[in-house]
């Protein structure tokens, strides 16, 4: 019996935060990828590449076009009696489908993991990261959702696992995708970036986020936020980075008039190096802060752009 | 068409309480903490009466599942304008998937043409309940949703995603769950607060529901997270510069 990944592909790409499941599932036994989609070559051919996978199975079905979580977690159910363990990243799509999968075949998921202790037990942030459960799964499938942060991804390339199709169930016709408004950009995604900054309500407005650019140019930086200037509607909710929004481990995070409310530390504090500037020197940020700059972040932003312009 | 909703309502303490983590590592220190409704929850019941006052639904019933003080939190949905309460009341410790199963069996009761709930609680950051509940029920789900309409025997939800926004059109009966920018929850007046009061609350059990709810999950530890220290001042950004290219070695 082998661990089945369910891994989120976008133009024939096999998305970062699969592989770190991958990564994990790949701790318990032989891992088996699972690619869904309406035209599944491309990725198939993607996550055939990925080294530590035995073999990849492919869904294709218009039905699973978009990821919706009603005929993906029917797909998942389907197949959960032939392996020890369903993985997937605790990504939106993951946290969306895997639950819902867990039910149907009556399992109690276990939600985010930031550690695995043996193939019944794993370790999972609770109370916004305050404290670390281990916890021990009596089901006989475990339902398992990685955080992506917590498990270094695989490589892209290196493997050549067999392509199988599988059966797909019957679609439900009970949800149906409209669209989708997707922020693009050309700078590395947040769960998978080097480096991020990121900036909080003292930002003061969406025009101001601008003053980041330059310095996550020059970084090669994604850019995030608080939960406090995606709620004041200065930057869209996809740049959340937090306790419910995307939880990040760069080798450096800078954070940018954020205050530090435990909600935005549980997304940010395994980050390698912090740094945080604030005109208040008395913000929890610097408690967790490696470097704390105290500074109006109007002078200290132009100035650390044009410090970092210069070779060091 | 008449539309009841139903929303479950959880008991976790404040989100402005930092937890302890108890000193034998068996779990978190709640004795004596203030405990409030999950804030996702009301949200959840904030959207419910929105579109009761829009005359889109024709009954909000909260539900909570617990002890009996869990009734505050119910106190706490009707204040703010839910119609009537139900307690399930057990002191067995409820993971997802046995409130999964009561929610069902409350549902399967009530038959409301909606379920809307918080997305996930700030006590086990799970974020399951609403998935479960769906799949047992065989409904669709539109999961961390940042808006909803009701239109006619559909509803059309727009999600936060990795990306940015999706949205899904759903048949009704459905689960929502609610992400942070759906609403701003309203506070309950006085005059609300002591009309809730005279508002009904039943009270069944796992047993009267014939659910079982023995959790799957043993927990074997708590412990706190690696500590970080608190680096050091800067003086200057020339000086943050030098220090993260020479000492961290990041840029």
């Amino acid at each position: 019996m082998a661990v089945l990944v369910l891994l989120e592909h976008a133009e024939g790409v096999i998305k970062q935060p699969s592989r770190s499941a991958v990564a994990a599932a790949g701790r318990l036994g032989e891992v088996h990828g699972l690619v869904a989609g309406a035209a599944v070559g491309p990725a198939a051919a993607a996550a055939s590449k990925l080294p530590t996978i035995a073999k990849v199975l492919t869904a294709e079905d218009a039905s699973l076009a978009h990821p919706l979580a009603e005929p993906l977690a029917a797909l998942l159910a389907s197949l959960a009696p032939g392996y020890t363990h369903l993985f997937a990243a605790a990504t939106a799509a993951g946290k969306n489908v895997m639950p819902r999968a867990a039910a149907l075949i009556d399992v109690q998921p276990i939600s985010d993991i930031s550690g695995i202790v043996d193939a019944a037990t794993f370790i999972r942030p609770i109370y916004a990261g305050n404290a670390l459960a281990t916890v021990r799964s009596a089901d006989a499938t475990k339902v398992i959702t990685v955080r992506a942060a917590s498990f270094d991804p695989v490589p892209a390339e290196g493997g050549s696992a067999p392509i199988e199709p599988v059966a797909v169930p019957a679609p439900d016709q009970s949800s149906r995708f409209v669209s989708a408004e997707l922020s693009k950009s050309e700078r590395p995604e947040l769960t998978a970036a080097r480096v991020v900054i990121s900036g909080g309500r003292g930002m003061q407005s969406g025009e101001n986020f601008k003053l980041l650019e330059p310095i996550a140019d020059r970084l090669g930086a994604a850019i995030g936020a608080s939960r406090a200037a995606v709620d004041a509607g200065f930057v869209s909710n996809d740049h959340q980075v937090g306790q419910t929004g995307k939880v990040v481990a760069p080798d450096l995070y800078v954070a940018v008039g954020i205050s530090g409310a435990i909600q935005h530390l549980a997304g940010m504090k395994d980050s390698k190096v912090i740094v945080a500037i604030n005109k208040d020197g008395e913000a929890p940020i610097f408690q967790v802060a490696d470097y704390g700059l105290v500074a109006d972040l109007f002078t200290a932003l132009p100035e650390l752009a044009r410090e970092l312009e210069k070779s060091p | 068409m008449a539309m009841k909703v139903l929303v479950p309502v959880k008991r976790v303490v404040d989100f402005n309480v930092k937890v302890r983590v108890k000193t034998d590592g068996s779990g978190v220190e709640t004795t004596g903490l203030k405990m409030s409704m999950n804030p996702f929850d009301e949200i959840a019941v904030e959207e419910a009466i929105r579109l009761k006052e829009k005359g889109l639904a024709t009954e909000i019933v909260a539900v909570s599942l617990g002890i009996a003080a869990c009734s505050e939190t119910l106190r706490t949905a009707l204040a703010m304008g839910a119609d009537r309460g139900i307690l399930v009341e057990t002191e067995v410790e409820l993971q997802p998937l046995a409130v999964a199963k009561l929610l069902k069996a409350v549902a399967e009761r009530e038959a409301p043409r909606l379920v809307i709930l918080g997305k996930q609680a700030i006590d086990d950051d799970m974020n399951a309940t609403g998935q479960m509940l769906a799949a047992l029920l065989g409904w669709p789900q539109g999961t961390f949703a940042s808006r909803l309409l009701i239109d006619g025997d559909g509803a059309v939800v727009t999600r936060e995603v990795d990306g940015g926004l999706e949205t899904v059109s759903l048949a009704l009966p459905a689960v929502v769950t609610t992400d942070l920018r759906l609403n701003e929850p309203r506070y309950a007046s006085l005059p609300n607060i002591m009309k809730a009061r005279r508002k009904p609350i039943e009270t069944l059990t796992p047993a009267a529901l014939g659910v079982d709810p023995t959790p799957r999950l043993t927990l074997v530890s708590v412990a706190e997270p690696p500590h970080r220290q608190a680096g050091r001042k800067v003086g200057s950004v020339a000086e943050l510069v030098e220090k993260l290219r020479t000492e961290a070695k990041v840029i």
